[in-house]
């Protein structure tokens, strides 16, 4: 399984690397989002400290859920065109196929977070977090891709058909829009503040910000976590429970 | 005698619809065998079966030995299967896909190159090995198709239409390929709604209509099925036809200004055919010998019409 797995990585690998588009979409879109943020709305909003600072984390968070979105179509595109067949007629685990879209999801979103983090330095982010606080990052952060990959290939298993497994970077895209990512909830409507308070990615941000900035984290980092080890748990016991409705013989 | 793939009483339907009627197949080591059917009539839903893919509703398989159903691991040890549709990756180059296919059956790095490149040399892919797939022609995704799936060396290959869609060119091209890995002894199982192409490719042909096999043989004795063929006798102009068409019963084409009289095309018949014009004093140009094609087998055996053949 494992062994198998890792084949299926470096398959997963490189597809990221060939499929431009998604490549594109997946790398160069986020750094696009950041400068689009801090150059042309940043100026007319106002939280309390450089806006570059406080929209960072949300910039790497939304930047997650492009990087997903590749995953639910490549996942659909296995399970339309006869390519798992081909698997599954195979000696093997097939699903092992599943963990190797994940993985190549959750290093594309690596290599964009890290390209964002660099441009951000570059246009003045000034982070004041130590080491342990980027660990924390980090871990933050690789355990919400990895949840939100999951969450993607049950998606792209559920769907009939590639363009509708793309329609999950829309609600994944969508969330960050509805949290703290872009301005304090408090600024919200109390209707949307309710739901921008307790949905996903507002924890994860908080989080993500207090770490990164050196401010409290507070019960955030609790909720983020939680969230996320329930994305992963879900999304895992999902993508089996899927793939082998999928794939019944 | 034991069948490498043995199929017996075979059911399955999908929501209502009967796909299979108790369908029997039994397939020796070596042999290649075509399933010959129009679309719709079971082809696939039986390789998939066999290949482990589907489980019956009833009946039972065996193939290399082991059951389909309670031993579909060793079953797939033992086999390999092209789909219907070329199950390759675009993104990948053709020796990428190949080395993939060979560490998922297990062989070690280096060894798995070698495999990669024996078998593109052997298809005939050496030159667009490191080139996407996606670059690739019909022909060229369908051989690769094919050497992805004997990277292991399987007992028991399954092609499930394998030329369709194909140009003509492209179709020579794995026929080719086909008829070389019959060589090598592996048994062949192969669906097709060309009769040309069972003809061409098998040793025995079932053919399939729905959802059972309604004839089972050789090319030749299915051909042998749809009568003796006809010899076709040319004359010079229309009153030697007329007259011609007086002697012996044919059919007239007079268009072509000939006659078309049943025989099997044997010395004997054609002398005693052309003895007859001589005594009638009808001077014949020349003449033509028809085959019975498994074209007019199939007809007469399937009750549909061959549609978008």
């Amino acid at each position: 399984m494992l062994r198998d797995s890792l084949t299926f990585i470096d398959r997963g690998l490189r597809h990221s690397v060939r499929s431009v588009d998604a490549l594109l979409v997946a790398v160069v879109l986020p750094v696009v989002v950041l400068l689009l943020f801090v150059y042309v709305f940043g100026g007319a909003i106002t939280v309390g400290t450089q806006y570059l600072d406080y929209v960072v984390p949300g910039i790497i968070v939304l930047c997650a859920g492009y990087g997903a979105a590749g995953t639910s179509v490549g996942v659909n595109t296995d399970m339309t065109t006869g390519v798992i067949d081909r698997f599954r007629s195979l000696p093997i685990a097939a699903s092992a196929v599943l963990a190797g879209h994940v993985v190549a999801s959750v290093a594309r979103n690596v290599v964009s977070t890290s390209l964002v983090l660099v441009v951000a330095l570059l246009i003045g982010f000034r982070p004041a977090g130590g080491p342990i606080a980027w660990l924390g990052v980090a871990g933050v952060l690789l355990l919400f891709m990895t949840g939100i990959s999951w969450l993607a290939a049950c998606f792209g298993l559920l769907a009939r058909r590639p363009e509708t497994a793309g329609a999950f970077s829309f609600v994944v895209m969508f969330l960050p829009y509805l949290s703290s990512a872009f301005v304090p909830t408090g600024t919200m409507p109390a209707a949307l503040r309710g739901i921008a308070d307790n949905q996903p990615v507002t924890p994860v941000i908080e989080t993500l910000r207090g770490l990164m900035l050196g401010g409290p984290v507070g019960d955030h980092g609790t909720r983020a976590l939680l969230w996320c080890t329930g994305f992963v748990v879900v999304g895992v016991v999902g993508a089996a429970f899927l793939f082998r409705r999928r794939t019944a013989p | 005698m034991t069948y490498t793939i043995e199929a017996v009483g075979l059911l399955k339907s999908y929501r209502g619809h009967t796909v299979l009627k108790a369908l029997d197949l039994g397939i020796r080591q070596g042999e290649v065998f075509a399933l010959l059917g129009p679309n719709g009539a079971g082809k696939t839903t039986a390789v998939r079966i066999l290949a482990t893919l589907l489980r019956p509703d009833g009946g039972t398989a065996r193939v290399a030995g082991h059951d389909v159903v309670t031993a579909a691991r060793q079953v797939r040890a033992a086999i390999s299967l092209t789909g219907q549709y070329a199950a390759v990756d675009e993104l990948l180059t053709g020796r990428e896909s190949l080395v993939m296919m060979a560490k998922l059956r297990r062989l070690g790095r280096r060894e798995a190159r070698r495999r990669a490149d024996d078998l593109l040399e052997r298809f005939d892919l050496t030159d667009a090995r490191d080139r996407r797939v996606a670059t690739y022609s019909g022909g060229m995704r369908r051989r690769l198709d094919l050497a992805a799936g004997l990277v292991s060396r399987p007992r028991v290959l399954f092609l499930d239409e394998p030329t369709t869609g194909l140009d003509p060119r492209s179709r020579r091209e794995v026929w080719a390929a086909v008829v070389d890995l019959a060589r090598s002894g592996v048994t062949v199982l192969l669906t097709t709604q060309y009769l040309e192409e069972a003809d061409h490719l098998a040793d025995r042909i079932a053919v399939l209509d729905h959802g059972r096999v309604v004839a089972e043989g050789t090319a030749a004795e299915l051909k042998a099925r749809a009568g003796t063929g006809t010899i076709e006798l040319f004359f010079p102009d229309a009153p030697t036809l007329d007259l011609a068409s007086t002697t012996t019963s044919g059919l007239v084409d007079h268009e072509k200004l000939s006659l078309r009289v049943p025989g099997d095309g044997s010395a004997h018949a054609v002398r005693e055919l052309l003895n007859l014009m001589v005594r009638n004093g009808i001077h014949v140009d020349r003449l033509d010998l028809h085959r019975p094609t498994l074209d007019e087998v199939f007809l007469s055996l399937t009750d549909r019409a061959l549609e978008g053949v």
